[in-house]
């Protein structure tokens, strides 16, 4: 397949808008081939968009469904000779989340939250996920065995837990979710900050953030701690992230990326002492980024209208059920996690929503390095992904935030300063904020980029990058994003202009990190204690069975193998 | 020996089933219950594939059974696709593809269950957790309209009164129980106390908990559903005095008057509960993976239950879509039932509306539903014979082995042969018409 | 009336052709003062009768049942007596319905007499 002409954005190879050919062969990209031609002249071509933080595949997002029949009406699109129906708008059926991931260009997506026990069910579901490639973070962060392991200081025996649960979910990396308290909401409480005990296991949620931060560097693995900070969603949490952050900040990293990646930002970003003073510290979190390099973070932008918000933060939900009156649904996953489901509306006259929506946007235009800040809306927790062209255009125009200001509530300017940023990004940030960086954070060599061997995931827009005024044509602009003129995905042409063409099933990525057998040995003495007296199921049938991967990827990682002889 | 099977039988899926396999056959099985054992060691099958000659069903290959079944499918306007409780989940995937393909609508037994439990968590979401959550913390546990002394033995020692777990390592001693119920049943027997509650009260009792939780109680009355207030109040004092608390309820409450707004009503007196203590809640699933149907279903087509596919796009309106109310408005032309006896589990005038359309029987055993069926095709027993996923009560999902070979195909391999002589027959009607 | 589950029902459940699921499901629970009250004995039957049809079965005493309430395993048999209306749920009423009950000396059908009014008819 050739791609001709485009306007090429592809910052990982240094290439900032140049016109040229690109050829695909056997799915990848190479330096020459022959075939069919997309006719791409003078029109933006990017990389196939990468998502690395997004709820799609899960317990907690088939619950969503469940308790969402108004939802799923307001997305009802019948099947077709390629496509299975659609649903649901936060909340869309499987087929839907891959259909529309492909209309807007993206051809990858991560789950970000899935405990051992149901990963299983996150794989079914992932795996019912049409064209795009797939991955889940695996939650660590209240589970009983890293707790003793970092209470025990036993690093060695964490790792090798850390890879085993890897294992036993397909996991691909280490999400921790305001550690320590899905413990402590066992029985209904929560941890107030990084240094207060989780009852009953003598560890803090500092020490467990330290613990398995140095395990996830110790093996090696591609992608970093994913950190949902503790406190997430209330006033004044900004001091909580930045004492978060500087406690990793002397880690050093096995690989050429962050120390940790911060899950949606903007939930952790506010100033204040209750909802009455209530205000953005977006820049005071912009400026640790912009002094440090060990942390990247995705926005988690809000947008005004309908959410369902989905967290293993279960507190946090309990929270926005009593704040707003909504339905509630809780899940506790004994020895591992709790997690909450609300439904959200956002307003734009509501001071609380309408500073929310400006932190977002903030943050992505204070922090200067692009490569630290992905484009995400923490879907469909901020908004759900479909909406991912307001955001860019958003960020690439100051006339349409300013028009945008202009109807919220009257106290926004006085408590954000996003009015005062001049700041609209370009072409290459925004190739950068959904492409090139989210690869290059979750450590997929082949995504986010178009040199030879890549996979040939590409996008095409109907815009022409040399005439087009971004800050001006806002309209225009989103009108392009939302359905990508192609999209090209592996190689095969699956969606035109906003029609599928062909649903190929993706591919789910995971992670085999290997460690000393030693530690494993160590390590399964207190597993088959644990299942033997509190799992309600048999260590025999937790893991997840190949079967439910019949299209994996998996890559290794895992403690220095010794060099081999070449001979 | 194969150790650690999971049955295959009700919503408790106990996944520590050892089987003892002797020249393809079993011939013991360990640590089930008398519901799982019977189950495993298996009993009377139907042997072949049958289709209906001159009012009498006879022997006929599969082939021939499932043409007939793509032919009846094809000619309806509206097929019911019905039941799949009692099998995997690969098979519903297979089920609710061939839904959409002939344009029909797919219900499972949860409608004549737990389907006003769905309802009720609609309006309201649902406070859970896992069953090891509640083994290894719940200090009061409430059953509510549901008997697992019957209904799921090994519930109480694996998950629940019974079991032990780390903050509850003294098990039942240290544990309160409490039976809701409107007669004394076996589970009640086991409790701290049995509340016994007049049939169809059960949202007035509820509503006064939810007072006296909320220390209103100066508004109930001084007798509520055959319950003195003293009693409620006593009840309320000890739900709030838990550490851990979960409510179990079942048919009891969701076949009563109220039906949804029960669940409904119970789901806000859990939720209010958090505000006090840690509360959790769930229904007690029947059949192995009604479970799992919803949850198939629900990723599919957005909704978990009594889903229409006539329409193109999935349409959900329970009163409307659900099995029960389409039959009694005689408002579908064909029926496949699948792992489930609807003839004997709707009510009387229901079923009569399935003896006046052609039906399609999936099933590995007789029941009175083979009785009217048109086709009838054996299958293997999935977690016995055939592997595949199914979802426990909690929402867990557990893959099932197979333990024994069968010469019967999987109700998944038959639903697939089903599709395919659909597409052999759309495109020879197609090449016929051109 | 109510229906619900036994363990014995459960087990019979899948093979609702034997007699066990017979012996299982076609009975019908008696508060004790009821039971004398109708003068039944052991291996007597009772006729019970509604708006939607009427079924003879099996009597049995059970102390656990309060007086004016009876209790029929869920299943063919107590289906005969209940209503085809879902009130817009989706689910007919299995409990708490109305029904006469009186002693009889007619038999109790078994499964296949159950259903053999209700033949395969009508369509082509
Ligand atoms: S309790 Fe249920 S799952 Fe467990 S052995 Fe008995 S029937 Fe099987
Ligand atoms: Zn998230």
């Amino acid at each position: 397949m050739i791609v001709k002409g485009g306007i090429v954005y592809d910052p990982a190879n240094g290439l900032y808008g140049e016109e040229m050919d690109l050829f695909i062969d056997q799915g990848r990209m190479v330096e020459q081939a022959k075939g069919e031609e997309i006719d791409a002249r003078g029109l933006l071509v990017m990389p196939g968009g990468v998502d690395a933080h997004s709820h799609i595949a899960g317990k907690k997002v088939n619950t969503g469904r469940i308790m969402r029949p108004d939802d799923a009406r307001q997305g009802t699109e019948p099947r077709t000779a390629v496509c299975r129906p659609s649903t649901g708008y936060t909340v869309p059926n499987c087929y839907a989340m891959g259909y529309r991931y492909a209309r807007m260009g993206y051809t990858t997506a991560f789950e970000a939250a899935t405990p051992i026990l149901e990963a299983r069910h996150t794989h079914e579901e992932l795996e019912e996920i049409p064209i795009i490639d797939k991955g889940a973070l695996t939650l660590f962060g209240s589970n009983w065995q890293v707790m003793e392991c970092v209470r025990d200081k036993d690093l060695s025996k964490l790792a090798a837990y850390v890879a085993w649960g890897l294992r036993a979910a397909r996991g691909y990396g280490v999400k921790i979710v305001n550690p320590g308290g899905g413990e402590a909401w066992g029985f209904g409480a929560n941890v107030k900050g990084i240094n207060d005990p989780v009852p009953n296991f003598d560890v803090t949620p500092a020490e467990i953030i330290m613990g398995l931060a140095q395990a996830n560097e110790m093996l090696n693995l591609p992608h970093s701690i994913h950190l949902h900070f503790n406190n997430v969603g209330k006033p004044g949490n900004y001091t909580t992230a930045l004492e978060t952050l500087d406690l990793l900040k002397d880690i050093k990293p096995s690989r050429m990326r962050q120390i940790v990646h911060v899950a949606h930002m903007q939930f952790s970003a506010y100033g204040g002492t209750s909802w009455r003073d209530f205000e953005s510290k977006a820049p005071v979190i912009a400026d640790y980024f912009n002094c440090h390099n060990h942390a990247t973070m995705d926005m988690g932008q809000l947008l005004f209208g309908s959410a369902t918000t989905m967290t293993a933060d279960a507190p946090l939900e309990y929270g926005n059920a009593r704040l707003t009156h909504n339905k509630w649904s809780n899940h506790d996953i004994e020895l591992e996690e709790s997690s909450g489901v609300v439904p959200m509306v956002y307003f734009r006259k509501m001071l609380v929503n309408a500073v929310q929506w400006a932190v977002g946007l903030e943050l992505a235009l204070l922090v200067k390095d692009p490569w630290k800040v992905l484009m995400t809306t923490d879907h469909p927790n901020g908004s759900p992904f479909v909406n991912y062209p307001e955001v860019v255009t958003l960020l690439m125009s100051k006339s349409k935030r300013d028009a945008e200001m202009a109807t919220l509530h009257e106290q926004v300017p006085k408590r954000t300063v996003l009015g005062g940023i001049e700041r609209e990004l370009d072409w290459t940030d925004i190739a950068i904020m959904t492409r090139a960086a989210p690869a290059r954070i979750l450590g997929l060599e082949d995504k986010g980029h178009l040199g030879p061997g890549a996979d040939g995931d590409v996008s095409i827009y109907n815009l022409r990058p040399e005439e087009v005024d971004t800050s001006q044509d806002h309209a225009l602009v989103k009108k392009a994003l939302a359905n990508a003129k192609y999209t090209i995905k592996g190689g095969v042409l699956v969606s035109k202009e906003g029609r599928i063409l062909a649903a190929p099933p993706g591919r789910t990525f995971w992670v085999d990190a290997a460690v000393p057998q030693a530690d494993t040995d160590r390590l399964m003495i207190d597993l088959e204690e644990k299942f033997a007296k509190y799992y309600s199921i048999q260590i025999a049938n937790y893991a997840v069975q190949d079967a439910y991967l019949p299209h994996a990827k998996v890559i290794r990682a895992g403690l220095p193998v010794p060099l081999q002889e070449v001979a | 020996m194969i150790k650690d099977a999971v049955c295959s039988f009700c919503g408790c899926l106990c996944d520590d089933i050892n089987v003892e396999v002797e020249g393809g056959m079993v011939k013991r099985v360990r640590h089930a219950c008398r519901l799982g054992s019977s189950k495993i060691m298996g009993h009377g099958r139907i042997e072949s594939p049958m289709i209906r000659k001159e009012g009498k069903l006879a022997a006929a290959s599969f082939q021939e059974a499932y043409d007939r079944a793509a032919q009846i499918l094809l000619a309806a306007a509206k097929p019911l696709l019905y039941g799949w409780a009692s099998t995997s989940c690969e098979a519903a995937k297979k089920g609710i593809l061939l839904a959409e393909e002939v344009g029909g609508v797919l219900d499972s037994t949860a409608t004549v269950c737990h389907g006003p439990s769905v309802i009720g968590i609609e309006e309201k979401g649902l406070p859970g957790a896992t069953l090891g959550q509640v083994k290894n913390r719940a200090d009061t546990i409430v059953f509510w309209g549901c008997n697992p002394a019957e209904a799921h033995p090994r519930h109480s020692l694996r998950y629940s009164s019974n079991s032990c777990g780390r903050f509850t390592p003294q098990g039942r001693e240290g544990r309160k129980i409490i039976v809701v119920d409107v007669r004394e049943t076996r589970t009640a027997k086991n409790a701290d106390k049995f509340v016994r509650i007049a049939p169809g009260s059960d949202y007035e009792v509820i509503s006064a908990l939810r007072m006296l939780v909320a220390g209103k109680g100066d508004v109930v009355p001084e007798d509520v559903g055959g319950v003195s207030k003293a009693d409620l109040a006593d009840i309320a004092a000890t739900l709030k005095a838990a550490r851990f608390g979960a409510v179990f309820f079942g048919l009891g409450i969701t076949h009563s008057r109220g039906r949804y707004k029960n669940i409904d009503n119970a789901l806000s007196l859990v939720a209010e509960l958090n505000s006090h203590t840690k509360f959790v809640i769930m229904p007690m699933r029947g059949h192995y993976n009604v479970g799992g149907i919803g949850q198939v279903l629900a990723w599919s087509s957005g909704y978990p239950m009594s889903v229409d596919f006539t329409r193109g796009g999935p349409y959900f309106n329970p009163g409307e879509t659900a099995a029960c109310d389409l039959l009694a408005r005689r408002d579908v032309d064909a029926a496949l039932i699948i792992a489930a006896d609807a003839v004997s589990n709707f009510p009387r005038a229901t079923a009569e509306a399935l003896a006046d359309i052609p039906v399609i029987q999936i099933d590995p055993y007789e029941n009175p539903t083979t009785q009217l069926s048109e086709v009838v095709i054996p299958c293997a027993v999935v977690g016995v014979e055939a592997e595949g996923t199914a979802y426990r009560m909690d929402g867990l999902a557990l893959r099932l082995r197979k333990l024994v070979d069968s010469i019967l195909p999987s109700d998944e391999e038959i639903l697939v042969g089903i599709l395919e002589s659909v597409h052999k027959q759309r495109l020879l009607r197609a090449n016929e018409e051109a | 009336m109510i229906s619900g589950r036994t363990l014995a029902q459960g087990a019979g459940c899948e093979s609702k052709m034997s007699p066990e699921f017979f012996k299982a499901a076609a009975v019908c629970h008696l508060s004790e003062k009821d039971f004398k009250s109708l003068e039944l004995s052991e291996g007597k039957n009772v006729l019970l009768k509604n708006e939607f049809g009427q079924v003879v079965l099996t009597a049995k005493a059970d102390a656990g049942l309060p007086d004016s309430m009876v209790f029929i395993p869920m299943g063919p048999w107590a289906n005969v007596i209940v209503g085809k209306e879902t009130g817009g749920c989706g689910t007919p009423h299995f409990k708490g319905l109305e029904v006469e009950v009186a002693a009889t000396n007619s038999p109790v059908l078994n499964i296949r007499e159950l259903f053999s009014g209700m033949g395969v008819s009508g369509y082509v």
